[in-house]
């Protein structure tokens, strides 16, 4: 039996309180007020006291409202007629389609994966996007962050790779997400034609700002579920900072001693138990997790980007509009290159970086006011070619397309016993 | 106090969970209980105790908790449980074998379930040692059974007090973990307490394990095979260290190196609130990998406790305790020991975590204030001891830190770094550069030189003079290069250059380490003492250059020599072929000594 509850005691940021009984911590309640029904979860019981955080948020809310608790924890619609859809930041469907009402319901954050159940990752995610997949190549099941300043084209990168990544099923989490952008990402899945492979949970920055602190937790759901039948899934999330204000707020309003910045102490927990989410299956399929993470301040040892890099396998830079080549990581790509890419993948990263690396010095020299040398003339062409070929993000390569180029462009600008490459690649690979 | 005490939930704040008693019940601080959800039973931790209201940690997810369900505390303390059989185990946080759960929950992890840490059906040979009348101490050798590659001696029980009196003991045989093979009585006449010996017995992880005659000062080198530790910072068996360093500053790598290549008998790995990758790796490559002190799997002298970022933080604050728990077993039997805890960071943000929910009042950066207490109390339960048999044991400790921001003025490595004895910083420059290990040079140390000088010296008479005379060029290096920065290649002294070029070949081929290279991944005491008196041969060779041009030319070749030298098997064809070279080099033609 439902009851209603009509009694508030207490509003405080977004949180409220009620008394009630026999309420279960974690359960999901509806809040409904002068200005519509809200969605809210129960995150603490203090006697006949229960907290509940309003995802609409608390503004309207009289004292006077009715509380429906609704006796289970957050859960989503999942099946096969997920994909294609496109749901708000409390999982209702936001596009035209039929309701889901007849789908199984799964509960969202749950447990975590028996590590002896992972296998070492050995997926190749292929993005089509040079700088990823030859300098710093995606692995299934790996979470990487793409580092960025305000301003940064992100969400660009993010639907580039969206569009062409070979992944079975590409899960775009939206959170704090501008209007213009979320249009931009469906405008873009649609004329790629991958709509159908796609699912979008979107929160926009008009939304209430609880709501943001669902949408990880959706999307890593449902992508479990794929990925336990099998599934190869890409995982897309923008923008994490904004999750992590959103706790920020929910800490603060809870009257909890604040760590650093004012984010909660559990920061790294938080964001951890989400992207641990990200995980080969043995036996079954894969979770891939890449999330924009922007830098408040253009500044890496903000706590935001700080504990992130902690948990995450490595790190893109997104600077200037272009993949930073230094700087950026990928922890897991020596586990693809060369076994599942060919075999002189990672020479021909290393080089061209190598190269590239001179090219910048050859720059900061001449800004200097040295002379050019001719040699200088060669490492200046290879920095424009590399930067057109490869870090330009319009560029769409296949990696063995790429890596065919790349050779090119070596040949165009330096001798085979420039580039410090085996022999054994260079007869092969050398263009004549 | 003979039925187990009842509580009533009052208040659920995540894992924090209080309850109520009745008046007048008796409840342990720190003993575990459990919360009841329908039937499921959720571990949990008393951690403070106020009137009739306590509170639990749950070392669970604790959605679906209501007031008015119910607690049950079990008059014990958190314990883990100790015998044969723990060797080559994945653990949780709270010594489930994670294996084993593997069988009836698939992927995920489901709470409440909880399975024995042994093997309960596995046979084991016991040997009794002792005959009935033999009066005995805790920690006391009563039989043996043998656990792979060691005897595992079955001891008295650790938690025994006095002097106890064997009553009976088991004649040789199979025997389970749970079998009784040893009933003692107690010597105080008026108690006539008896215990049973099994197998198996249990100890409160919390509680240091001092059933010794004495600790012992550590004086012996624990070798890693990382050059830069055991050359520059050598570790002590029994002494402890930290290794902070920010995010991709190679903390993993250098662990797993360590973990693989220690000179040690037994080696447990903590990864406490890390990634789990890193730990399936561990998982899947230990096994293929051969121990090459004893030619078995490197996972038969392992434990591995495993509690990642994303499993319950309670258990977490949990995980590092059960780890040094089995460590100090593992020390009473006589054993050489490593503890790796990756990482402490992550393990005092579980501290910070429970803390914030308690309301205490918080230190710097919301840190409890007991934190310095917390982090000493640890690192004080490594040691290397004399038993009660006589023989020694010990127990190693390393524990990595994350700091926040890469900075090292944060209170976790300032509160770790006053009670370690040796410190390897990674600094972000160095990482930058690629020169692994990034422990940087300038700032790490070991307290352990001069206590083990007597024993390093029997690498080499004078080597930590030696020692010293190597790592005070590096430190000149470094102000050579910083001079350079200012006044150019130009302006430099063509001495001062020689000293940066020395350096920077110390740098390169003895303290850079190749970890994904087969043969410099580790480097034996031997070949260390023998590729470092070369180059301090080189080190204290008085060059003559008669530009600066030509030095440089001259030092890149020798470098070059050195590189190729790392990278060859010890004493094998190319590797005295490079040596000879660079040698004749020292020795020969165009360079005289002044």
């Amino acid at each position: 039996m439902i009851i209603e509850h009509s009694r508030i005691v207490r509003v405080q940021g977004d949180i409220i309180a009620v008394p009630a009984t026999d309420i279960a911590y974690g359960e999901l309640a509806t809040v409904k007020s002068r200005r519509g029904t809200s969605l809210a979860q129960v995150i603490r019981l203090r006697g006949e006291e229960v907290f509940l955080q309003v995802f609409a948020g608390s503004r309207g809310i009289s004292t006077g409202d009715t509380v429906r608790f609704l006796g289970h924890p957050m859960q989503v619609a999942f099946g096969d007629a997920l994909l294609g859809r496109i749901f708000n930041g409390s999982g209702e469907p936001i596009d035209k389609g039929p309701n889901l009402h007849a789908l199984p319901r799964i509960s969202i954050g749950g447990p975590s994966v028996n590590p002896v159940r992972r296998v070492i990752p050995r997926g190749f995610i292929e993005t089509r996007v040079p700088m990823v997949d030859v300098f710093n190549p995606l692995v299934e099941s790996q979470k990487l962050p793409i580092f960025s300043a305000a301003g940064e084209p992100y969400n660009d990168l993010l639907a580039r790779i969206g569009m062409r990544a070979n992944a079975d099923v590409v899960i775009l989490g939206g959170i704090g997400l501008k209007h213009d952008e979320y249009l931009k990402f469906r405008i873009a899945f649609e004329q790629a034609g991958v709509l159908s492979r796609t699912i979008m949970f979107v929160h926009t920055a008009s939304d209430p700002v609880v709501e943001r602190l669902l949408v990880p937790d959706m999307a890593l759901a449902v992508a479990e579920q794929f990925g336990v039948q099998g599934k190869r899934v890409l995982v897309l999330l923008t923008d994490m900072t904004s999750f992590a204000d959103a706790m920020k707020e929910i800490a603060i309003s809870m009257d909890q001693v604040p760590s650093n910045l004012g984010y909660p102490g559990s920061l790294y927990s938080d964001l951890a138990s989400r992207y641990e989410k990200a995980v080969d299956f043995d036996g079954a399929g894969s979770i891939t997790i890449l999330a924009v993470t922007s830098m408040p301040g253009d500044d890496v040892t903000h706590p935001v980007p700080d504990n992130t890099g902690y948990i995450t396998e490595g790190q893109f830079y997104l600077r200037n509009g272009v993949i930073e080549p230094f700087g950026s990581l990928s922890r897991l790509k020596q586990l693809v290159i060369g076994k599942v890419t060919r075999g002189d993948h990672g020479y021909i990263m290393n080089s061209m970086i190598r190269l590239f690396a001179r090219s910048r010095e050859v720059e900061q020299k001449l800004a200097m006011g040295f002379d050019k040398t001719s040699e200088d003339e060669r490492y200046l062409k290879y920095g424009r070619l590399f930067y057109d070929r490869f870090m330009d993000l319009r560029v769409d390569l296949g990696i063995n397309d790429a890596l065919d180029l790349g050779w090119k462009t070596l040949a165009e600008c330096f001798r085979p016993d420039e580039v410090e490459i085996k022999q054994e690649f260079i007869d092969q690979y050398w263009p004549a | 106090m003979n039925s187990p005490t009842h509580g009533r939930i009052v208040a659920v704040n995540g894992p924090l969970v209080t309850c109520e008693v009745d008046e007048g019940r008796e409840v342990l601080q720190n003993e575990v209980a459990y919360v009841m959800i329908g039937d499921v039973r959720l571990k949990s931790e008393v951690i403070r105790i106020r009137g009739r209201q306590i509170d639990l940690q749950v070392f669970e997810n604790t959605t679906g908790l209501k007031v008015g369900d119910s607690a049950e505390f079990s008059g014990e303390l958190l314990a883990a449980t100790l015998g044969p059989g723990m060797l080559g185990m994945i653990y949780d946080g709270l010594q489930n074998p994670l294996a084993e759960l593997e069988n009836d929950q698939k992927f995920f992890l489901r709470r409440g379930q909880y399975l024995p840490s042994l093997d309960q059906t596995r046979l084991w040979d016991f040997e009794p040692m002792v005959q009935v009348g033999t009066q005995v101490r805790a920690g006391q050798y009563l039989g043996k059974v043998t656990e792979g590659l060691f005897p595992h001696p079955i001891m008295a029980p650790l938690v025994l007090l006095g002097t106890w009196e064997v009553e009976e003991i088991k004649p040789a045989g199979k025997y389970t973990v749970n079998d009784t093979v040893a009933i003692l009585k107690s010597t105080d006449s008026q108690a006539q307490e008896k215990v049973n010996v099994m197998l198996k017995q249990e100890w409160p992880v919390k509680r240091p394990m001092r059933v010794y005659e004495e600790r012992l000062l550590p004086d012996t080198q624990l070798l890693t095979q990382c050059r830069l530790i055991d050359i520059f910072f050598p570790l002590a068996e029994g002494g402890t260290s930290c290794i902070p360093g920010p995010f991709g500053a190679g903390k993993t790598v250098l662990q797993q190196i360590i973990s693989r290549y220690a000179e040690t008998d037994v080696v447990i790995i903590v990864a406490c609130g890390e990634r789990a990758g890193e730990v399936v790796e561990t998982i899947r490559e230990f096994p293929l990998l051969e121990d090459p002190k004893t030619g078995k799997s490197l996972m038969d002298r392992t434990v591995i406790i495993c509690n990642t970022s994303s499993m319950p933080v309670a258990a977490r604050e949990a995980s590092i305790y059960t780890g040094i728990t089995l460590g100090e077993y593992y020390r009473q039997l006589g054993l050489k020991v490593l503890l790796l805890a990756d990482s402490t960071s992550r393990w005092a943000q579980a501290l910070r975590e429970t803390s914030a929910r308690m309301e205490e009042i918080p230190g710097e950066e919301a840190f409890p204030a007991y934190l310095e207490s917390r982090i000493a109390a640890v690192y004080e339960r490594a040691g290397k001891v004399r038993l009660n048999t006589g023989e020694t044991g010990s127990l190693t400790l390393i524990g990595t830190v994350s700091p926040a921001g890469g900075n090292f003025e944060e209170p976790v490595t300032q509160n770790t770094l006053k009670v370690v004895g040796a410190f390897y910083g990674l600094s972000r420059t160095r990482s930058d550069q690629r020169r692994y290990p990034a422990i940087d040079p300038m700032i790490s140390w070991s307290l352990y030189i001069e206590q083990m000088q007597e024993s390093l010296n029997t690498r080499h008479e004078n080597w930590v003079e030696l020692v010293q005379k190597a790592h005070n060029t590096i430190f000149r290096g470094d102000e050579v290069r910083q001079m350079m920065l200012v006044v150019g290649e130009e302006g430099m002294g063509l001495d001062d250059l020689v000293v940066y070029l020395k350096s920077e070949i110390i740098d390169a081929v003895c303290l850079q380490q190749d970890s994904f290279d087969k043969v410099d991944q580790a480097t034996s005491r031997q070949r260390q003492i023998s590729d470092f008196m070369l180059l301090m041969e080189m080190t204290d060779h008085s060059f003559v250059f008669e530009s600066k041009d030509q030095a440089k030319a001259q030092m890149t070749r020798l470098q070059n020599l050195f590189f190729q030298l790392k990278y060859c098997p010890f004493e094998g064809d190319d590797y005295r072929r490079y040596r000879s070279e660079i040698e004749s080099i020292l020795n020969g033609k165009g360079v005289s000594h002044p």
